[in-house]
C-alpha cells in the first residue's frame, strides 16, 4: 500500500464525509439525547395553590360565589395555578382579533404582577380585580397610574403614555374608519398631556393625575361602568 | 373565541378601565345582564346517564343546540332535567368540548354515528382539535369513498338508458364487465397484445440456417409472416385507439394521459417503417424505433390491475424514491472516488478513472458482485467491504416506506373489490326488507278499508278482520292512506306497475269521449281477472274500489266507461254521483283528463265533495263492481 500524503488526506476527508452520512441516516447520534428532555417538564411540575378561600375573601371585597367563579375559570384556562406572560398574551388576544395586542397585554400584566416575579397567581389575579371592580374610584384612578407608569417612578412621561397609546392603537388593528394615522397616538398623547399636566412640566404626577380625572366628568363615570361584571 | 377564555371575558372588561382615563369621549353603557342569575348546575340526561354542569358552561357557545334557548324544548318539568334520546359515550366529547374548549374525535367511534350526534347538537366538525383532526379527517374520507362507491354502482344501474353511445363506449371501455361486448372488445385486445409481445421476442430467436448461409434470426426468415401479423396487430390497436378517443369525454385529457401515450408510442413504428424508404442512414434510427414496440406490454396495465396499483404506489412514493436515487448516487461518487485513489497505485489495476470506478461502486452495493473489477491493495479492499455493507443500509432503508405505501393502496382496492362483491346480495336483502313493509301497508289497506267500513257501518264483523296492526303501523298506515287521498293516487306493487305499463302501452288510443269505448270487454276482463286474484271475502263493493284504484297509475287518462248515460266530464260530477246512492252496477261513466289521472272513484274522493258523504265507502260506493270497463288510454 502506497499512500501519498495528500491521497492520506483525501481518504480522511471521505471517512469523515461517511460518517457525517450515516448522521443524516439518524444511524448514530454523536450528541447525546439526555439535555433535550428535561426542559419540557419544567413548567408542569410547578403547580401554584391560592391561599384558602377565607383569607382571600379578607383581603378582597368579592363575596364568596364570586371568588368560586372566578377561580373556575382562571383555573380553568391556566390548571396549573399561575399565569406567566406568554400565557397571558396569549389569553388577551383572544379578545381582539384584529389587532395586536401584545404590547398592552404586556403592560397589563406589569400591573397585575405586583411583586414582579414574572408570573401571576391567583391572589395577584384576584387582587386586580377586587381595586378595579369593587375599589373606590380614587382607588382605581390610582390603578390606572400604575398602569401608565411603566417604570414604577411616580410619574408618566410622554413617552412611556407614548408607549401606552401606541398600544392602544395597536389592538384596533388595520381595518378602522376612519384610517389610522401615524401621528394619531401622538396627537392624543398631546391632548392628554395637556388635560392633566397642571404644571406643564412634562410628566404628569399622581396627584395631577387624580385631581384632573376628577375634574372631568367622562371619566368619573366611565370608572363606574364595569362595576357589574362580575 | 375559545370557551375557557370565555371564562376571562369579565377581566378583559375590567382591564378596560385602563383605557378611560385617555378616552377623550363618554363609553357607551354597559349592556344590563337582566337575568342576572347565580350560576346553577343543570342536569342533562342523556338516555339515562346524568351529566351535570354549570349553566354558564353551556352558554359559552350560544350557537349550539346545549348553549342556546334550543335546549328548553328537551326540559323535562317533572323531573327538572334536560333529557336527550342520544348517545351517552358521544355526549361524554360533546360536554367535553363546552368544558374544554377542544372538541376530541373517539378512535372507536363510527365516523357517520359522531358526525350525526355532532350535527344534532349544532357543533361544526371543524372546531375538532389538531389532536385528532387528522383521524377524523381521514375517517371522513373513506367514508366518503365508500358512498362515492355506493352512489356510482346505484346510478350505474338506475341511469343505463340515459346515457349517449359516446358515453356508453367509454363505461365500456373503462368497465369491461358492463356488458358482454364490452367484455369480449377486452379479450381481444388482450389476446392480441399478447401476440404482439410474443412476436417481437421470437423476432429474434435464431431461427435454424438455411443451407448456404449464416444463422438467421426467424424475423428475417419469416419476414413476410411476421409483417402480417405485426400488421394486424396494428390494426387492432390503432383501431381501439381511435374509438378510445372518440369515446372519451375529454379529448384533450385522454391524449395527454399515460395510456394513451404508451398506446401512441406502441403502434408509432410501424408506421414509421411504412412511411420510411430504405434509406441506410435513416434505417438505423429506424431500427431503435422499433424497441418502442416493446411498450406494447405496458398496455397489458389497462387489464391487470395489481400493475396499475404498482405503477400508483410507485408515482405516490415519488418523493421516497427520489431519496433513495439521491443517496445512492451520493455514495456511489464518494465510493468511487475513494476506491479509485486506494487503487491507482497497483499495478494493471481496471480502476483506470473515477467513471470507470462507478461500476464497481454499483454493483458491489447492489450486493451483484460480478468480479470483473476487483481491488488488490489492502486499502482499497478495507473501502470496498465498507462500501458494500453500506450499499446494503442505504438501499434497505426507503424500501419499506414503498412496501407499506404499496400495501394501503392495495388493501383499499381489495376493500373496495370486496365491497362491491357484497354490494348485489346486501342490496337484495334491504330490498326485501323494503317491499316487505310496503307490502304490509298495500295488505292491511284493503283490510283496512274493511275495518273503516266495518266501524261505521257498524257491523260487528271483528272476525275477518285480517291480523290486527300495531297502533304504530294503523297510524302509519293512515298516514300513507291520506296521502293516497290527497294525491289521486295509489300506491301499488312492482308487479301491479309493471303490467299496467306494458298494459298502457300497448293501448294506444286517442281518448275519446264516446261511450262506445266503453266497450272493451277484453281489457275489462283482463282488468277484472286480475281483480279476481285480489278478492277478499267480503262480496262488498268497496273492495272493488281497491282493486280498481290499485290499477291505476300515473299518466295514464282513465276512462271508465259504462251504460250510463249521463255523460259527466268533470270531476265534481263525483259529487253527483256520490249522491245516487248505492247501486249495485255503478253506470257512472266519468272521464277524466288529468294529466296524472287518476280518478278515484266518486264516492271514496274526499276532496271536492260538497254534501259530506258518510265515511264509510261502503254504503255509498257506486263503484261498478264488474260492471265498470275501464280503458287505459295512455296519456300523451
Amino acid at each position: 500500500m502506497n499512500l501519498e500524503g495528500l491521497e492520506m488526506v483525501a481518504v480522511l476527508v471521505v471517512l469523515a464525509l461517511f460518517v457525517k452520512v450515516l448522521e443524516q441516516f439518524g444511524l448514530f447520534e454523536p450528541v447525546s439525547l439526555e439535555d433535550s428532555v428535561d426542559d419540557e417538564f419544567e413548567l408542569s411540575t410547578v403547580c401554584h395553590r391560592p391561599e384558602g378561600l377565607e383569607q382571600l375573601q379578607e383581603q378582597t371585597k368579592f363575596t364568596r360565589k364570586e371568588l368560586q367563579v372566578l377561580y373556575r375559570g382562571f383555573k380553568n384556562e391556566c390548571p396549573s395555578g399561575i399565569v406567566n406572560e406568554e400565557n397571558f398574551k396569549q389569553i388577551y388576544s383572544q379578545f381582539f382579533p384584529q389587532g395586536d395586542s401584545s404590547t398592552y397585554a404586556t403592560f397589563l400584566f406589569n400591573a397585575f404582577d405586583t411583586n414582579h416575579d414574572g408570573s401571576v397567581s391567583f391572589e395577584d389575579f384576584v387582587a386586580g380585580l377586587s381595586v378595579i371592580l369593587r375599589g373606590t374610584v380614587d382607588d382605581r384612578l390610582n390603578w390606572a397610574f400604575n398602569l401608565y407608569d411603566l417604570n414604577k417612578d411616580g410619574c408618566i412621561t410622554k413617552e412611556e403614555m407614548l408607549d401606552i397609546m401606541k398600544s392602544i392603537y395597536d389592538m384596533m388593528g388595520k381595518y378602522t374608519y376612519p384610517a389610522l394615522r401615524e401621528e394619531a397616538p401622538r396627537e392624543h398623547v398631546e391632548s392628554f398631556f395637556q388635560k392633566m399636566d397642571r404644571n406643564k412640566d412634562g410628566v404628569v404626577t399622581i396627584e395631577e393625575f387624580i385631581e384632573s380625572c376628577q375634574k372631568d366628568e367622562n371619566i368619573m363615570r366611565s370608572m363606574q361602568l364595569f362595576d357589574n361584571v362580575i | 373565541m375559545a370557551a375557557g377564555v370565555a371564562a376571562w371575558l369579565p377581566f378583559a372588561r375590567a382591564a378596560a378601565i385602563g383605557w378611560m382615563p385617555v378616552a377623550n369621549c363618554p363609553m357607551p353603557l354597559a349592556p344590563a345582564d337582566k337575568n342576572k342569575r347565580q350560576d346553577e348546575l343543570i342536569v342533562l340526561n342523556v338516555s339515562g346517564r346524568r351529566f351535570q354542569t354549570w349553566r354558564t358552561t353551556l352558554e359559552r357557545y350560544p350557537d349550539t343546540l346545549l348553549g342556546s334557548t334550543e335546549k328548553e324544548f328537551f326540559f323535562n318539568e317533572d323531573t327538572k332535567e334536560y333529557f336527550f334520546d342520544r348517545d351517552p359515550e358521544v355526549f361524554r366529547c360533546v360536554l367535553n368540548f363546552y368544558r374544554t374548549g377542544k372538541l376530541h374525535y373517539p378512535r372507536y367511534e363510527c365516523i357517520s354515528a359522531y358526525d350525526d350526534e355532532l350535527a344534532f347538537y349544532g357543533i361544526l366538525p371543524e372546531i375538532i382539535g389538531d389532536c385528532c383532526y387528522e383521524e377524523y379527517k381521514d375517517r371522513k374520507r373513506e367514508n366518503a369513498e365508500r358512498l362515492m362507491d355506493d352512489n356510482d354502482s346505484e346510478n350505474n344501474q338506475e341511469s343505463m338508458p340515459s346515457l349517449s353511445f359516446c358515453q356508453t363506449m367509454w363505461r365500456a371501455f373503462e368497465n369491461p364487465h358492463t356488458s358482454t361486448l364490452a367484455l369480449v372488445f377486452y379479450y381481444v385486445t388482450g389476446f392480441f397484445i399478447a401476440v404482439s409481445v410474443i412476436t417481437n421476442v421470437v423476432e429474434t430467436v435464431p431461427c435454424g440456417t438455411v443451407p448456404g448461409s449464416k444463422e438467421l434470426p426467424c424475423g428475417e426468415r419469416y419476414s413476410v409472416a411476421f409483417f402480417c401479423l405485426d400488421t394486424a396487430c396494428v390494426m387492432i390497436f390503432t383501431v381501439e385507439y381511435l374509438l378510445r378517443l372518440f369515446a372519451a369525454p375529454s379529448r384533450y385529457r385522454f391524449i395527454r394521459s399515460v395510456m394513451s401515450i404508451i398506446d401512441v408510442v406502441a403502434i408509432m413504428p410501424y408506421y414509421i417503417g411504412l412511411v420510411m424508404t430504405n434509406n441506410e442512414d435513416v434505417s438505423g434510427a429506424f431500427v431503435t424505433l422499433r424497441v418502442f414496440r416493446v411498450f406494447r406490454i405496458f398496455k397489458f396495465s389497462r387489464h391487470s390491475q395489481g400493475l396499475r396499483i404498482l405503477g400508483y404506489t410507485l408515482k405516490s412514493c415519488a418523493s421516497e424514491l427520489g431519496f433513495l436515487l439521491f443517496s445512492l448516487t451520493m455514495a456511489i461518487i464518494i465510493f468511487a472516488t475513494v476506491m479509485f485513489y486506494a487503487e491507482k497505485g497497483s499495478s494493471a489495476s481496471k480502476f483506470t478513472s473515477i467513471p470507470a470506478s462507478f461500476w464497481y461502486t454499483i454493483v458491489t452495493m447492489t450486493t451483484l458482485g460480478y468480479g470483473d473489477m476487483v481491488p488488490k491493495t489492502i486499502a482499497g479492499k478495507i473501502f470496498g467491504s465498507i462500501c458494500s455493507l453500506s450499499g446494503v443500509l442505504v438501499i434497505a432503508l426507503p424500501v419499506p416506506v414503498i412496501v407499506s405505501n404499496f400495501s394501503r393502496i392495495y388493501h383499499q382496492n381489495q376493500r373496495a373489490d370486496k365491497r362491491r362483491a357484497q354490494k348485489k346480495a346486501r342490496l337484495a336483502r334491504i330490498r326485501v326488507a323494503k317491499t316487505g313493509s310496503s307490502n304490509a301497508y298495500l295488505h292491511s289497506k284493503r283490510n283496512g278499508l274493511l275495518n273503516e267500513a266495518l266501524e261505521l257501518t257498524g257491523t260487528p264483523e271483528e272476525e275477518h278482520m285480517g291480523k290486527t296492526t300495531s297502533l304504530i303501523e294503523s297510524q302509519h298506515h293512515h298516514l300513507l292512506h291520506c296521502l293516497e287521498k290527497t294525491t289521486n293516487h295509489e300506491f301499488i306493487d312492482e308487479q301491479m306497475f309493471e303490467q299496467n305499463c306494458m298494459e298502457s302501452s300497448m293501448q294506444n288510443y286517442p281518448s275519446t269521449r264516446s261511450p262506445s269505448l266503453s266497450s272493451h270487454p277484453g281489457l275489462t276482463t283482463t282488468c277484472c281477472s286480475r281483480r279476481s286474484k285480489k278478492t277478499t271475502h267480503l262480496p262488498n263493493s268497496n273492495l272493488p274500489a281497491t282493486r280498481l284504484r290499485s290499477m291505476q297509475e300515473l299518466s295514464t287518462i282513465h276512462i271508465q266507461g259504462s251504460e250510463q248515460p249521463s255523460l259527466t266530464t268533470s270531476r265534481s260530477s263525483l259529487n253527483l254521483k256520490a249522491d245516487d246512492g248505492l247501486r249495485p252496477n255503478c253506470k257512472t261513466s266519468q272521464i277524466t283528463t288529468a294529466i296524472i289521472s287518476i280518478p278515484t272513484p266518486p264516492a271514496l274522493t274526499p276532496e271536492g265533495e260538497s254534501r259530506p258523504p258518510p265515511a264509510s265507502p261502503g254504503p255509498n260506493t257506486n263503484i261498478p263492481s264488474i260492471a265498470s270497463n275501464v280503458v287505459k288510454v295512455s296519456a300523451l
